[in-house]
């Protein structure tokens, strides 16, 4: 054991050395202001085909209409709020304004970034954060959920409908029971067959074979009808359905009609949830570098707003329209109260 | 015998260094395949990594990393495989928030029994995969990666509102109850405007300690690493093999019980549905790297930690941010390949060695003989 004792003295004090050298080091601040637009995605990252994808493409257009440069992160699974906290803050020391958080697990990196970085403009999408200098974008997924059971339980002929989530969060339950409360009212003999691709975990939205095992068990079960809220994983929902006759899926976040990625299975794709995360990072981003007015408390993209709709690409719901668009008034006039949650 | 001994610690200090040189030359090379010039983003790691508010943050997940080292070494002993720490941690954390949450005890009183209750639940998830093993003969690398299954499943169930969390609407974030002010662990404070220094970083290096006494200074750490040697051999000198997988694997799930308290109790304060994940894997690299030994898992927590703050800012500087996993991926390669080869190596000169103690006494036998008895030529 003697020799265990040498290598561990020997251990300690080079660690101890190394650490008590650059103790006084300085800190890792520095930085000019004015660099451009700071974007930090949720796990997943540009080209997830879904939410990240939609907040990069607000994004490009910003960079590209106010001439400006711009600089991406991306919050890796495992990350810990430590970990976001220090990419939110590299941005922000860097110059970049405004600061822009896609997703809610932003949240309590953000809150404590903005805390910090008072002169810089943070934004978070899908969550709130209650600061002077945050805006919060969030959606009403909830309402163009419901207008996506609408036509669901319309299009359906074997009166069975199928739901797919990423993983079981708050958020994705806001599409579930969206979905389920405008199936139910528009087809009471439809049922509702909810899965999720990955329970409790971030995982699940980037699992796309996962998507099409969970679709293809839902068809084999005579699911006609499947909309996915699950990132990537959906993709793999949407080629299921495109390879049994008679079946329709329904994208989500974007209008994944027009995706390349999805372009070979878009004569099955019935419409799209489309949620304008684009937008809403857009105007936020348009207010502060050239209106020069930061947009900040709560903005609600709800229905009411266009913050949320469903596509009517391909022409595969036009015969349904007037039906969708009466849901769609009672929702914007408060006569439909629609859920917010779901529960099983 | 002293001479052999310097030989020795020569060797054990080889294989790490042997691995890290090797690593490094080898994620220089993927990064100048991938176009990037390699010394320039060491240099960025570098430069980042020593600057004062990044050690407060290696040291903060040096801590977590290395009781995750620990867990899994404690297993490792003895060759029993713990793949469940991860889930062991998670549930462990979960209800020890779900405790810690609903009582209102003065902190001295509270925080122990937080700790008591991760450590009772990490230790009872694991002891499914010991009881199966030494009842059924079930592989516990097997059973441990369905309970992380199963752990999760049993989280998300649990971890809903009205069920034992409650969810802000407004941010959609689901959580257990915050513990109260009084059961937040102590911290050092930092200085400067820095986040302060978690305070769980004591009992790690205490846990540490614990470690290398129980192993290395008992009957039962004697034992222990008997079975690891040869199961049959600890058996016939009069070890119960059973009685000691299952201990261990209690122990081991113990250890990883206090995996999530330093989250817990010095950060995040309660339990949400983005509690880190994927540590107990993290364990099990870092295990490895430290040679199952408490300095060298130490050591390997903070390389660890050192890495992943570097990967922060390669990915600010614009290099691609996995370059770091690819780096840590062949750091544990490289680190189990050293180990074996340096390992051979020592085994080699030691027979050689042998082997000439051998001959020269065989020969010295000879020259006896030859004086004897005078064969002729």
């Amino acid at each position: 054991m003697r020799r265990v004792s040498t290598i561990a003295v020997a251990g300690i004090a080079t660690a101890a050395l190394a650490f008590s050298v650059t103790a006084c080091g300085s800190s890792s601040e520095e930085g000019s202001k004015d660099a451009g637009i700071g974007l930090a995605y949720d796990v997943g990252g540009r080209g997830d085909h879904s939410f990240n994808d939609s907040a990069a493409k607000g994004y490009d257009k910003a960079l590209k209409d106010f001439d400006v440069k711009g600089k991406e992160l991306t919050a890796k699974d495992g990350d810990t709020d430590a970990d976001r906290y220090d990419k939110l803050a590299s941005l922000a020391e860097a110059g970049y304004n405004p600061v822009v958080g896609v997703g809610y697990a932003w949240t309590p990196s953000l809150t404590k970034a903005a805390k910090k970085y008072k002169d810089t403009d943070f934004a978070i999408v899908d969550s709130v954060v209650e600061a002077k200098n945050v805006a919060s974008l969030v959606s009403a997924e909830h309402e163009g959920s419901y207008l996506a059971g609408v036509a669901a339980g319309l299009k359906t002929k074997s009166n069975k409908v199928g739901f797919i989530g990423g993983t079981d969060s708050a958020l994705i339950k806001k599409f579930a029971g969206g979905f389920q409360q405008g199936l139910k009212d528009t087809n009471p003999k439809a049922s509702l067959d909810v899965q999720w691709v990955q329970v409790g975990s971030a995982k699940g939205f980037g699992m796309p074979d996962r998507g099409k095992d969970i679709a293809e068990g839902m068809l084999s079960n005579k699911v006609d009808v499947i909309f996915s809220a699950a990132g990537g994983s959906g993709a793999g929902a949407i080629e299921a359905t495109a390879g049994k006759k008679g079946t329709w899926s329904i994208g989500v976040d974007g209008d994944q009609y027009y995706d390349k990625g999805l372009a070979q299975y878009k004569n099955t794709i019935l419409t799209s949830m489309v949620k304008t995360v684009d937008g809403s990072v857009y105007d936020f981003i348009k207010s502060v570098i050239k209106d020069k007015k930061p947009e900040s408390g709560v903005q609600s993209y709800d229905l009411k707003r266009g913050g949320v709709s469903l596509s009517y690409s391909g022409g595969f719901i036009n015969d349904i329209k007037p039906k969708i668009e009466a849901a769609k008034k009672k929702i914007v006039d408060g006569q439909i109260k629609v859920n917010d949650t779901y529960k099983d | 015998m002293k001479k052999l001994d310097k030989e020795r610690v020569l060797l054990a200090v080889a294989a790490p260094v042997l691995a890290l040189a090797a690593a490094f030359v080898l994620t220089a090379l993927v990064l100048l395949a991938t176009g990037k010039e390699p010394f320039n983003a060491f240099g960025i790691m570098f430069d980042y990594g020593v600057k004062a508010d990044s050690q407060v943050y290696i040291l903060n997940k040096a801590t977590t990393y290395y009781l995750a080292g620990l867990s899994v070494a404690i297993g490792f002993r003895m060759n029993l495989f713990n793949i469940g720490v991860d889930g062991q941690y998670r549930l462990a954390a979960f209800f020890a928030a779900v405790v810690g949450g609903a009582l209102k005890l003065p902190g001295l009183v509270q925080i122990p029994l937080i700790i008591l209750v991760a450590m009772l639940v990490g230790a009872m998830w694991a002891s499914i995969a010991g009881l199966l093993k030494v009842y059924r003969g079930v592989s516990e690398v097997i059973s441990t990666i369905m309970l992380n299954s199963l752990s999760g499943i049993l989280i998300s169930y649990l971890l809903v509102d009205g069920r034992l969390a409650d969810l802000d609407k407004q941010t959609n974030i689901v959580a257990t109850d915050p513990l109260p002010s009084s059961s937040h662990f102590f911290t050092f404070p930092a200085g400067g405007g820095l986040d302060p220094i978690w305070g769980f970083i004591v009992v790690a290096a205490l846990a540490g300690v614990g470690f290398w006494f129980l192993l290395g200074r008992t009957r039962f750490g004697f034992d222990l690493r008997a079975v690891g040697r040869s199961e049959s051999a600890a058996q016939a000198s009069g070890v119960n093999v059973k009685r000691m997988v299952l201990t261990s694997m209690l122990l081991s799930g113990a250890m990883a019980g206090l995996i999530g308290m330093p989250t817990l109790l010095n950060d995040t304060h309660q339990f949400t549905s983005d509690f880190p994940t994927g540590i107990g894997f993290t364990g099990i690299a870092i295990a490895l790297l430290g040679r199952n030994n408490p300095v060298g898992i130490a050591l390997a927590a903070v390389l660890w930690g050192f890495l992943e703050r570097g990967a922060n800012r390669l990915e600010f500087e614009g290099y691609d941010k996995e370059i770091v996993g690819v780096m840590q991926g062949v750091i544990v390669l490289c680190v189990v390949i050293a180990y074996e080869l340096v390992r051979r190596y020592g085994l080699k000169r030691q027979q050689q060695r042998v082997g000439a103690e051998l001959a020269a006494q065989a020969r010295a036998d000879k020259g006896i003989d030859k004086t004897e008895t005078e064969v002729p030529a």
